[in-house]
């Protein structure tokens, strides 16, 4: 976002842009799709057991999660929203839920996934209306309500470590629970991501939200109830980020106050790479659970080719390259694709020279990134 | 009124509180680590100021300082020289600094993406070049930084006095420069700083690169105070510091704020955070929702006016729509009342 074009932001032709966003988002899907496949083939050359079956569903399990929390979050960035408060959310739902077996033994588990939602649901209302009523930043807010969450999550459970042999077995068992060899998990989350990319493409509520993210201003001109709509985003974040703290307790033995602290650095990475604009306006959930698959993916691959885990964070540095392509400025479509090519690796984005200009030219007036509303 | 004087008032006020908690809240020592606590956040919250207020972020800070603090270990159990380590670890901070001012004003990357990813990035360097072990046998001038006080001042430490004097160059160079006063114009509008003369790309690389060294000295003087640099030094630094800043009155859209109000923000989070703590049966953790909690007052005070303007508005329209609907409901209240 800089300044320094000789363009007239009016010196755009303005190409037809639904067929526009169309291709790019396409091209962003395959280009992960692609570094994906490379990813795996890759690994697979130097070590074998990568493609491994029970390699595989651990992967596609613990993308899961990862996924169903970066489909809310995905929710919130196209209005040019972001939601930092989902680590806590992920965390004081995993810990509630992990509690209750603990205080109520033999409950009942749709009940514990009720109560993880309902314990979201009211982290997401909170956010939602104070950010929607009040107008303020959502950076603001939800970095409020990270802290927020996280000191709820404390005085909940105190600062010990509870609940690790309080879990039953079958709990546990659904992390692993497979059918025909897949995770019933990642089938389950693969089910809420298609209802989420359906409703996003075809409904108008869905539509609104990328036209609110595009130019909120233009949004509100064109009568749509934006307070209204990044409130839902908001409730909707909270309440998949409780779903996805009921299926880290199931995920992991140990659960303490601490639990997902900096997830949702992750799932911001993931959403990024995902090809979600962070300005909003355009992604996909798709892209968003794929991006989660993609670093996951990489995660793994690391693991199994021996780099100490220690190097796997470098990784989200991508993120960063995500938001390169922006539907919101037309430019052919070739171009915008480029950058998600190549390997994920590069620390750096080939700095093109037509990127940079790209970037600023369409802003008409600056405005900041995250404009309430 | 203006934000700072508000802060000014809450400040005296948890001041007052303190107090009237414990006797021990104005104890010499007590204040001091009220200040160590504060020093080394308020100093990072200067850069953070500036770059804040021209709507950029810098969320790298915490493992720049990381970086840096593993550097000073890893160097001197390689015995390097004080002053030649401290010239290396500034250099990295600013190298970090840079990376990213030219992910951001070169490639044109938003900021925040750039330092999401570069929090993450740097911290694992961090902690490979430390690795798992803790370095804490510094020498002793460095080693007594958190221990005495500023030039024998026992309730001032050495964070804070400089931190009062970066505070006071930052507060000039931002009042009374041009170079200070460009920063607002690219805070409220970049095309118009852009056309009125002032270079954006290269003001902010400047501010990215500013960001990078100051963590990285700040790094420094944290591992000498904890007289340790290990692991996961300063993690969760960068939320404290945004909130400080956001705290002080700067706008996270950009053009707005002071150093003033960050500073007296940052004496109103340290000592609110020292009065809690002196109350029994608060713990450490607690202080997260407080801080939460003032993080969300800060930017609803302002908006305030405006929202109550909006719900008037809002209520009017309902009660030319609903009157009667509204009449029956203030009955039927009445009624209850009786």
């Amino acid at each position: 976002m800089s300044a320094t074009t000789t363009e007239t932001p009016t010196g755009i032709a303005p190409a037809s842009p639904r067929r526009l966003v169309d291709i790019v988002l396409r091209a962003r899907t395959f280009g992960i799709l692609g570094v994906l496949v490379l990813l795996v083939l890759i690994t697979t050359a130097i070590q074998p057991r990568f493609l491994h079956a029970s390699n595989i569903q651990f992967i596609l399990a613990s993308t899961a999660l990862y996924a169903l929390v970066a489909v809310g979050e995905t929710f919130v960035v196209i209005t040019r929203n972001v939601d930092l408060s989902v680590g806590s959310v992920v965390g004081l739902s995993a810990d509630v839920s992990a509690n209750m077996f603990q205080a109520h033994h033999g409950i009942a588990i749709p009940v514990v996934f009720l109560v993880g939602l309902g314990v979201g649901l009211a982290c997401g209302l909170v956010t939602g209306i104070i950010t929607a009523v009040g107008r303020v930043p959502s950076l603001v807010v939800t970095l409020a309500m990270l802290y927020i969450i996280r000191g709820v999550d404390t005085l909940i459970v105190g600062s010990g470590q509870p609940v690790a042999n309080a879990l039953t077995n079958s709990f546990n068992n659904i992390f692993h629970a497979t059918i025909l060899g897949i995770p019933d998990v990642a089938i389950a989350v693969a089910a809420v991501v298609a209802v989420a990319a359906y409703y996003l493409r075809t409904y108008r509520s869905g539509r609104e939200l990328y036209a609110i993210g595009s130019d909120p201003d233009a949004a509100r001109l064109g009568g749509i109830p934006i307070g209204r709509q990044i409130f839902g985003a908001f409730v909707l974040s909270g309440a998949l980020a409780g779903l996805g703290g009921v299926l880290w307790a199931t995920q992991y033995n140990t659960i303490d106050a601490t639990a997902a602290t900096g997830l949702e650095l992750q799932i911001i990475a993931a959403v990024v790479v995902g090809g979600v604009a962070i300005f909003g306006g355009s992604g996909s959930v798709v892209g968003a659970a794929l991006g989660a698959l993609l670093l996951e993916t990489i995660t793994s691959a690391l693991n199994v080719l021996g780099v100490p885990s220690l190097w796997t964070g470098d990784l989200r540095l991508p993120a960063a390259r995500g938001d390169h392509t922006r539907p919101r400025n037309p430019a052919p479509a070739g171009r915008c694709a480029t950058p998600k090519e190549g390997s994920p690796w590069r620390l750096k984005p080939a700095p093109s020279k037509s990127a940079s200009r790209r970037s600023c030219a369409g802003s008409q007036a600056w405005r900041s990134p995250w404009s309430p509303c | 009124m203006r934000w700072e004087s508000g802060l000014a008032v809450a400040l005296v006020a948890v001041l007052i509180f303190g107090n009237s908690v414990s006797s021990q809240f104005f104890s010499s020592y007590n204040i001091f680590t009220l200040c160590t606590n504060i020093g080394d956040l308020a100093l990072l919250a200067l850069p953070m100021t500036l770059i804040i207020i021209t709507g950029e972020i810098d969320l790298s800070i915490a493992s720049v300082l990381a970086v840096s603090a593993e550097t000073l270990g890893a160097l001197w159990t390689h015995h390097w020289p004080m002053a030649l380590i401290f010239v290396v670890c500034l250099a990295i901070g600013a190298l970090a600094g840079l990376i990213n001012g030219v992910l951001i004003t070169r490639v044109g990357l938003p900021s925040l993406a750039v330092t999401i990813g570069t929090l993450t990035l740097y911290r694992v360097l961090a902690n490979v070049i430390l690795g798992a072990s803790t370095v804490s046998n510094f020498p002793s001038p460095f080693n007594n930084l958190g221990v005495t006080g500023f030039l024998g001042i026992s309730w001032l430490s050495w964070s804070v006095a400089i931190f009062l004097v970066a505070a006071l160059i930052t507060g000039v160079v931002l009042r009374m420069t041009p170079f200070g006063r460009s920063l607002y114009a690219i805070g409220r509008s970049q095309e118009a700083a852009f056309h009125a003369g002032i270079r954006v790309k290269r003001t902010k690389l400047l501010l990215f690169v500013l960001s990078g060294a100051v963590s990285a000295a700040v790094g420094l003087l944290y591992a000498f105070e904890l007289s340790s640099a290990g692991e996961n030094i300063g993690i969760g630094f960068e939320l404290q510091v945004v909130t400080i800043v956001l705290l002080g009155g700067v706008s996270i859209f950009g053009g707005k704020g002071t150093i003033r109000g960050v500073a007296l923000a940052a004496f109103v989070y340290a000592g609110s955070r020292s009065a809690l703590l002196l109350t029994p049966s608060f713990n450490e953790n607690d202080f997260e929702v407080v801080s939460g909690g003032l993080l969300i007052l800060s930017v609803l005070v302002p908006n305030a006016a405006s929202f109550a303007q909006r719900a008037r508005i809002l209520m009017r329209r309902g009660q030319i729509r609903n009157r009667r609907k509204l009449l029956a409901l203030a009955d039927a209240e009445v009624l209850d009342r009786e």
